[in-house]
């Protein structure tokens, strides 16, 4: 426990404070030049200690203090009825709900194509390029024509902001299975064979658990990538609901604290997902029987 | 290995049985030189030619209990035959839904590809000059099946072109408009993303080597740095464009904060890489914190760093584009794909995207050319 905290808690909480220490100097340099012109405007002279505080209180500053989007993510997290308009827990939860059926279409579909690729050696040449090829298109700049050419045939809603997330997320768990399918020994393979394993027979109960570990792996590098999907998949619809769209709108209406606040919403979420993801591979690794490290 | 073959061979055999089937099929069902569909120019059934032809030394051989000529070239030939009239036939439909014996047409000419592949990626093609013909054929060949089979679906089940438009007119547009796509990609590649991609990159690098050097920093940057991986870093973009205006510069400020992370933890991960062993022999040698650096750790280093710089390298690309959908000047790919969305001329938005993936690739193989030069001694590499 000394150890854990020497090597981690320590240092960690010193560079976040470093960074928020940061963060405040940067808000008074940022804030300051705007703030002298309007005390010239009103002819004030505040002095030093009144000017600083005055740079952290804009309503509308170039770089909100800490302070002011902690409250701002405060009040409009515990505060609003969860249903209303403002309520960043709403907004978060159209985002989640688009990331989470994303995520689950690119799982299967990821898992899918490593099969096929692990399985058919035709595949494997022909498709393993394009799939890296696939990663090359910057498929976010895809997105509004996926959202626009969706609602002209009349899908709107969750699938189209869920398939951007599916093509974010494919990619890593399509990877991550075929090296995991191919993760076991020849030795394990020659046992099977020796057991006159069928193909099936050696894919379900050797493949498919080594791959376990490697699955969740990726996984959660695939529901971090989902999120970004699902917010960049929010923009193009014009702002209606979503933690993409509370970011177009603040940024329409130069609302900073409303901007870094949906920030702060966005990076909770990702941290949720992928500690979930951690979590239950973790569980499923010890109903497997593999030991906790 | 050997079951890997089996299966191969089953496969196939399955799929030549296939294929047989249809040719015979389109025998029996069609008049084979000129089929009811065809409304291309007439010399396209001399293709014909090559196909009958092998099918009749076929026979010959089978008559005369030889081997029979390699299935390859058959398969080629039928390829070589029939695609050209396929895509013929379409100007003939007219936005109207094609015929139904078209289909049967259709298929066949994807199964020979798929059989053709199939035959290449098999053990006869692994190694030698054909093996290097064969590794790039099947990808190759995939390539063009698909594009082949986008372009006749889309024509002939007359898709609309709003939803789908057919390769053919997307690279029409793609020539038709090559001054505006280079001034964006001037705009968007040149400026935004290689500027912000060598100041991220640096800049992360830079950081790596001081948290390298002491300790302490090294355990509070790295906890930091893996769990802001997982962060949808994407939103700073309209911040940035708030605060470095609507010019390049928002959108490589977006960039470098993209790529600095992913270059700081795998540079430091990959500074840890050196074993023991070697250190201790560069202490023997009395060299310096610096020369072990340059010489023994740094070098160590570099596998770590070209995944970073691989990863950058699509995060860049993204990064600049959708910093674009925030506000830019009237030039840029981002721009140019939202504003001709909303103009639905999707041609457009698909000939920007076509660039975009090839700069992506180009980005991206430059880099992969160049980690081959410098890591040349890495197993991944020298195993081929």
């Amino acid at each position: 426990m000394t150890d854990r905290l020497r090597d981690k808690i320590v240092p960690v909480t010193a560079i976040l404070l470093g960074l928020v220490a940061a963060w405040y100097v940067f808000a008074y340099v940022m804030n300051a030049p705007f703030q002298r012109d309007l005390d010239r405007r009103a002819g004030e002279t505040p002095g030093f200690s009144e000017f600083v505080v005055k740079t952290m209180t804009q309503p509308k500053p170039t770089l909100p203090a800490p302070h002011q989007v902690a409250v701002n993510f405060f009040e409009n997290t515990f505060l609003r009825k969860v249903t209303s308009n403002r309520s960043l827990v709403y907004h978060a939860w159209v985002t989640l709900s688009s990331t989470l059926l994303g995520f689950a279409f690119g799982t299967v579909l990821g898992i899918l194509i490593a099969v096929g690729i692990v399985h058919f050696a035709a595949l494997d040449r022909s498709l393993m390029p394009w799939i890296i090829a696939s990663q090359t298109v910057p498929i976010l700049a895809l997105a509004p024509m996926i959202i626009v050419v969706l609602a002209a045939i009349g899908i709107t809603g969750l699938v189209p902001k869920a398939l951007i997330s599916t093509y974010l997320s494919f990619f890593p768990v399509a990877v991550g299975m075929v090296k995991g399918l191919r993760s076991p020994d020849i030795i394990h393979l020659d046992l099977m064979r020796t057991y006159n394993a069928s193909k099936a027979e050696t894919f379900w109960k050797l493949r498919l658990p080594a791959s376990v570990p490697y699955l969740f792996a990726s996984m959660k590098v695939a529901i971090a990538a989902s999120l970004v999907g699902a917010i960049v998949g929010e923009l193009p619809t014009g702002a209606v609901a979503g933690i993409g769209a509370k970011l177009l709108s603040g940024s329409y209406y130069s609302q900073t604290i409303d901007m870094f606040s949906a920030l702060v919403a966005g990076s909770l979420v990702a941290v949720l997902l992928v500690t979930a993801v951690g979590i239950v591979g973790r569980i499923v690794e010890r109903a497997m029987g593999g030991q906790s490290a | 290995m050997s079951t890997q073959r089996g299966m191969n061979f089953v496969a196939t055999a399955f799929q030549r049985t296939l294929l047989y089937l249809i040719v015979i099929l389109i025998m029996l069902l069609y008049p084979l030189l000129e089929p009811p569909y065809l409304s291309g120019p007439r010399w396209l059934s001399v293709l014909m030619l090559p196909l009958l032809a092998y099918i009749i030394l076929v026979l010959v051989q089978r008559y005369r209990r030889n081997a029979l000529p390699p299935l390859e070239i058959g398969v080629g030939l039928f390829l070589l035959a029939f695609v050209p009239i396929c895509l013929a036939s379409l100007r003939g439909f007219a936005g109207e839904e094609a015929p139904r014996n078209y289909w049967t047409t259709v298929a066949a000419c994807v199964l020979a590809a798929w059989l053709l592949n199939d035959l290449l990626s098999g053990a006869k093609y692994r190694s030698g000059w054909w093996g290097n013909i064969a590794k790039f054929a099947v990808p190759t060949i995939f390539s063009l099946t698909l594009l082949f089979l986008w372009e006749v679906l889309v024509r002939a089940l007359a898709i609309p072109f709003v939803l789908l438009p057919p390769p053919t007119a997307i690279a029409q547009r793609l020539a038709n408009s090559l001054p505006v796509l280079m001034a964006d990609v001037n705009q968007t590649i040149f400026r935004s993303v290689l500027i912000g991609y060598a100041l991220g990159c640096a800049a992360g690098f830079a950081a790596a080597i001081v948290a390298d050097r002491f300790v302490f920093l090294r355990r509070g940057l790295l906890p930091i740095g893996n769990m802001v991986s997982a962060l949808p870093i994407i939103g700073v973009a309209p911040i940035m464009v708030m605060w470095f205006g609507f010019d390049w510069q928002s959108k490589a400020a977006v960039v470098v904060i993209m790529t600095f992370f992913p270059m700081l933890v795998n540079t430091v991960a990959g500074l840890a890489a050196s074993g023991h062993m070697e250190r201790d022999l560069m202490r023997t040698y009395a060299s310096g914190y610096w020369q072990t650096l340059v010489k023994l750790r740094l070098p160590a280093a570099m596998p770590f760093i070209f995944n970073a710089l691989k990863i950058n390298s699509t995060l860049a690309l993204i990064g600049a584009i959708v910093a674009e959908f925030f506000g830019t000047p009237v030039v840029g790919m981002g721009f140019r794909i939202s504003t001709e969305v909303g103009r639905m001329n999707v041609d457009m938005v698909w000939a920007e995207i076509a660039v975009a993936a090839l700069a992506g690739s180009v980005f991206y193989g430059v880099i992969a050319l160049v980690e081959r030069a410098v890591t040349f001694w890495h197993p991944s590499i020298r195993g081929g």
